[in-house]
């Protein structure tokens, strides 16, 4: 026991030591995988030597936290994300530093949407896109066609084939699902996730496991960020990958947090990542994102997507504000009628498939009736669209969750929202399954 | 020369010697306050927001709320009905195993123990991706039986999934206490219920089994609890309607100030001290200790050709089960790709070496913290199984009822406790940040891993009859050296028992390390393998350090056999000739 403290002590003492001698470390707060911060932080020591990358990987919401509750004297340096929404809200907690850092070559804007924040607190530092990632050995199994738009999963032949994740879950799914909200309009828009999710095999945990799924051939397409349809398809696995003509060019952000404890090493960092070295990076195959700086895309390994050569023609200017206003409205309606209802979800699907398919043809006015009832319970949205836009119904959201009050009355609507979608799911389910009968 | 006949313990409480020595009650007053701030307060912070209502006063609204959520309803029954099922299927495995491997002739049974405890050394989530590859939907096994009989079966589908995964995962709890536990008994009772005319199976249930009952109710707790507030496993396999998944996602994903995670928090504490109060209860009044330890020196019993193909048929079945998700790690940390196929396209040693370029650090943590943790908790767990089996120090039982509710506290709630209770505490010396450093780690391992090793000590010292010790008093020797010379060496398979199950399960540990681990320095092999498994790129690295994680803890247990068990078969020696 005492030879146990004896050593507790002296490692403790030790590595004091070492933290003295550390001076020269930089601290980055990142979503990113270790693939992508291991080129860089080697790239950056080697470059400046006597320094130390520390990486401190962090999921979008959880860095968020884990930022602001970093106390005064030992925050961290950098934060790193794809999700614009998580530099607004650290922005407006004034967690982020506001400094000149920008590389004058990137551009403004893609497309309608600024890459760096124009106030000035972060910098885009990649681009994104969304679509869609398929296995080819599994489509080929299954006798799939390859799919085209994010509408064409919602057919009948893709039933049980398609994964995705949850908005709530994954930054980058809530773009995507922005992305397709924005395109298609509030109710459109849901109708066609709803039909999507209805389809779908699983709703993943996390994002990475869409991409994940259909890397091991667990699931035949799933709606990915493009760089991890490309970075599959680098890496030997037998995926392709296709933007769809309803996406959206996003920028993933670089920022430097307001009172960092090595803020000098930070803007190093950040200018490093804006350069020309630093952009080249993102070339490597197991990275395979967009750079923001056009003069890279000279330099690029042939067929690789150049936003700002015209081919991707994103049909949605990506309204952040308007992102930024609905988030957790649009969080916890997916999570209460998509996600938690799954089971449900994907039998009424089913039923419906299976009904249309008997009705092909064959004139039944009853059993079309029936059927068009079905389809309403089930991919009608359970917000409207004004409802949607009210701004008291927003700001039920949006404060803090410790009101007991505010609580009360959230869980209310979200258990609301779950047990209606449940009722209407299986009643659902049922109807098709009389309009199949009714077919003979 | 065999010592002579002993008759069965009696029933009743064991005789405790009346009051307590000051030293007795400064070990108890010194556990009290390392447990104090280490999991009371922590977790009293957790549980204080569950009925915070936002203006410094205390409400149970939020736990109405909480009740009349369907989700919430639906998610607290899906865990017991895992939890449950997964004790049932674990049961069947480790029984047989347990019993076959320790009562009858069996060559290579020592291997055959080790092997079944290799379950515990693979992370739970790890184990859920490599499930995957060979159940899963499109896994080896379905893409054959699709080939060949053109049908599949739904292994790993919805909660079917987590049971089969969280069975083969934790077996070995009700294995390894089970195999302490048989071979603690007398093998003279089991020649007296035989002479008596009872065998076989009556034998079994009437005599054996009771008396191994310590062990196995030891076991199925543990399994029922560590099933319940399972994190990774449906995780990773996308079960999301049970509730330790809705506990975190609330938590992470809603929000640090959501009350409805921390009151799902402070429902799963409560059910898992539900499931710990039953098997209190069952052992009530049970007087197990008896005199004699095992191995009297009779000749384990011989097989009949029918019996021996039978018995090897069933371990071979449940092993390669059991060694199935190993055999897909291990392919997948050699493999090039692997998609959609019943194995690998190509195979590569590259992954191996960029977890040597990248990871070694990792490695070392692991041995260094999970290490460090086992031996506190060996420690203070046979401080605290002494101190309630014998002694009258006054709140002894608190100290048990204290330890075992960290097996009940979610790892992430834990985390969370310490995050919040330690904020901006510095390290004397180095201006280090106690939250920033591995030491909390370490800390947090021993606090939750300390109900395991206390199980396991309490079963072993239970099983002690206490006139030992005071035979060895009578004959002059001091308390101390009573527990020194006699306890220890007696108790040393509990103790090794706790002190494996402590390091492994600390080993593969990932809800409060995800909390708590700050820079990748810092980072465990269990970290490590998380951070690689989150790009298409980095499975293979993954599977790679999973390999490696797995022959750590091999090697660490098949040592640590060799050193105590020479120990504990040395004393056991020594009373035979007595």
């Amino acid at each position: 026991m005492r030879s146990i403290l004896a050593g507790l002590a002296s490692t403790v003492l030790a590595l004091g030591a070492a933290a003295a001698y550390a001076q020269q470390q930089v601290t980055i707060v990142t979503s990113f995988p270790k693939d992508l911060t291991e080129v860089y932080k080697r790239a950056f020591e080697a470059k400046n030597p006597g320094v130390k990358v520390e990486v401190l990987n962090r999921g979008t919401s959880s860095g968020i936290a884990y930022v602001r509750e970093a106390p005064a004297n030992n925050k961290p340096d950098i934060f790193w994300a794809s999700a614009p929404d998580a530099f607004e809200v650290l922005a407006n907690e004034k967690l982020l530093e506001k400094y000149n850092g920008a590389n004058p070559k990137v551009p403004a804007k893609i497309g309608a949407y600024p890459i760096n924040d124009p106030e000035g607190y972060y910098y885009g530092q990649a681009l994104a896109g969304y679509g869609l990632m398929w296995n080819t050995r599994y489509m080929k199994a299954n006798k799939l066609p390859a799919p085209k738009e994010w509408v064409d999963l919602a057919k009948p032949v893709f039933h049980g084939h398609v994964a995705v994740s949850s908005p709530s879950r994954s930054g980058t799914t809530h773009l995507t699902v922005e992305t397709i909200l924005q395109g298609e309009g509030w109710e459109k828009g849901w109708e066609q996730m709803l039909m999507i999710a209805g389809n779908c095999a699983a709703i993943t945990e996390r994002s990475f496991g869409v991409p994940d799924g259909v890397n091991n051939g667990q699931f035949g397409i799933g709606l990915v960020i493009d760089f991890f349809g490309l970075s599959a398809r680098a890496s030997g696995f037998p995926v392709e990958f296709a933007y769809p003509s309803v996406t959206a060019i996003v920028p993933a952000n670089i920022g430097l947090i307001a009172n960092a404890k090595n803020a000098e090493l930070g803007k190093k960092f950040i200018a490093f990542a804006l350069s020309e070295e630093g952009q080249a990076l993102l070339f490597d195959p197991k990275i395979s994102r967009l750079p923001v700086l056009p003069a890279m895309y000279a330099k690029a390994p042939a067929g690789y997507p150049n936003p700002f050569g015209g081919k991707i023609k994103p049909k949605v200017n990506f309204d952040s504000d308007l992102s930024r206003s609905r988030y957790y409205v649009v969080n916890a309606m997916y999570d209460q009628i998509i996600t938690f209802r799954h089971k449900e979800l994907v039998a009424a699907t089913k039923a419906i498939h299976a009904a249309t398919a008997r009705l092909a043809g064959k004139k039944n006015a009853q059993a079309e009736k029936l059927l068009a009832e079905a389809r309403e319970l089930t991919f009608k949205p359970i917000v409207s669209e004004e409802k949607a836009k009210d701004k008291e119904f927003l700001a039920l959201f949006s404060q803090t969750k410790r009101d007991a009050q505010k609580t009360k009355q959230l869980t209310g609507l979200e258990q609301y929202w779950n047990s209606t979608a449940r009722k209407n799911y299986i009643q659902a389910a049922e109807l098709a399954n009389q309009a199949a009968a009714l077919a003979k | 020369m065999k010592a002579a006949a002993v008759t069965p313990a009696i029933a009743g409480s064991l005789p405790v010697p009346a009051g307590y020595t000051w030293q007795q009650a400064a070990v108890a007053v010194a556990i009290a306050a390392f447990l104090l701030v280490f999991l009371i307060v922590p977790v009293v912070t957790v549980v204080y927001v569950a009925f915070a209502d936002g203006a410094g006063g205390l409400t149970l609204s939020h736990f109405a709320t909480f009740f009349h959520i369907s989700l919430m309803h639906e998610s607290f029954w899906n865990s017991l009905y895992v939890g449950v099922w997964s004790v049932a299927i674990a049961t069947l495995i480790a029984v047989p195993l347990a019993y076959f491997t320790v009562r009858f002739e069996f060559r290579g049974s020592a291997i055959i123990q080790t092997l079944g405890v290799l379950p515990l050394i693979m992370p739970p989530f790890v184990g859920a991706v490599a499930m995957q590859l060979i159940f899963g939907r499109s896994g080896a096994v379905n893409l054959l039986l699709n080939d060949w009989f053109g049908f599949t079966i739904p292994f790993m589908d919805g909660l079917n999934g987590v049971i089969f995964v969280e069975a083969l995962h934790y077996f070995p709890f009700i294995l390894m206490n089970l195999v302490v536990a048989l071979n603690n008994i007398d093998s003279s009772m089991e020649e007296s219920a035989q002479n008596l005319g009872s065998n076989g199976f009556r034998l079994f249930r009437r005599i054996v089994f009771p008396l191994a009952m310590p062990g196995y109710v030891a076991g199925a707790a543990l399994v029922f609890i560590k099933v319940f507030d399972d994190l990774g496993t449906p995780l990773v396999l996308n079960v999301t309607n049970m509730l330790a998944p809705q506990a975190y996602l609330r938590i992470t994903s809603i929000g640090i100030e959501d009350p409805i995670g921390y009151v799902a928090s402070v429902i799963m504490v409560i059910a898992s001290l539900g499931a710990l109060w039953i098997s209190t209860w069952v052992m009530r009044g049970k007087d197990y200790a008896t005199m004699q330890r095992g191995y009297a020196g009779l000749a384990k019993r011989k097989l009949t050709t029918r019996q021996t193909i039978l018995a090897y048929g069933w371990i071979g079945l449940v092993l390669a089960i059991v060694l199935a998700p190993h055999l897909a790690i291990l392919l997948l940390s050699f493999a090039k790709v692997w998609s959609f196929s019943v194995l690998p396209d190509a195979y590569t040693l590259a992954h191996y070496a960029s977890v040597f370029q990248d990871s070694p650090r990792a490695i070392w943590n692991t041995v260094l913290f999970c290490g460090i943790a086992a031996t506190l908790d060996v420690v203070i767990a046979t401080a605290i199984a002494y101190l309630m089996l014998r002694t009258r120090v006054p709140g002894r039982n608190a100290l048990d009822f204290t330890v075992t509710i960290a097996l009940a506290i979610p790892g992430v709630v834990l985390g969370i406790g310490y995050l919040r209770t330690f904020k901006g505490i510095e390290i004397p010396f180095t201006g280090e940040l106690l939250t920033s450093s591995w030491i909390l780690i370490a800390l947090a391992y021993t606090v939750r891993r300390l109900p395991y090793a206390l199980r396991s000590c309490v079963a072993a010292l239970q099983q002690m009859h206490v006139s030992l010790e005071e035979a060895a008093e009578n004959l002059g020797a001091s308390k101390r050296r009573t527990i020194w010379r006699i306890v220890v060496p007696l108790m040393a398979g509990g103790m090794l028992a706790g002190f494996i199950t402590s390091f492994m399960t600390a080993a593969v540990e990932l809800s409060t390390t995800i909390m708590l681990v700050s820079s990748q320095d810092d980072a465990p092999m269990s970290y490590g393998i998380y951070l690689y498994m989150q790009s298409a790129a980095g499975r293979g690295p993954g599977a790679a350090l999973g390999v490696l994680a797995v022959l750590i803890v091999a090697v660490g247990t098949y040592l640590s056999y060799r050193a105590l068990g020479q120990r504990a078969q040395d004393a056991r020696d020594v009373q035979r000739l007595a």
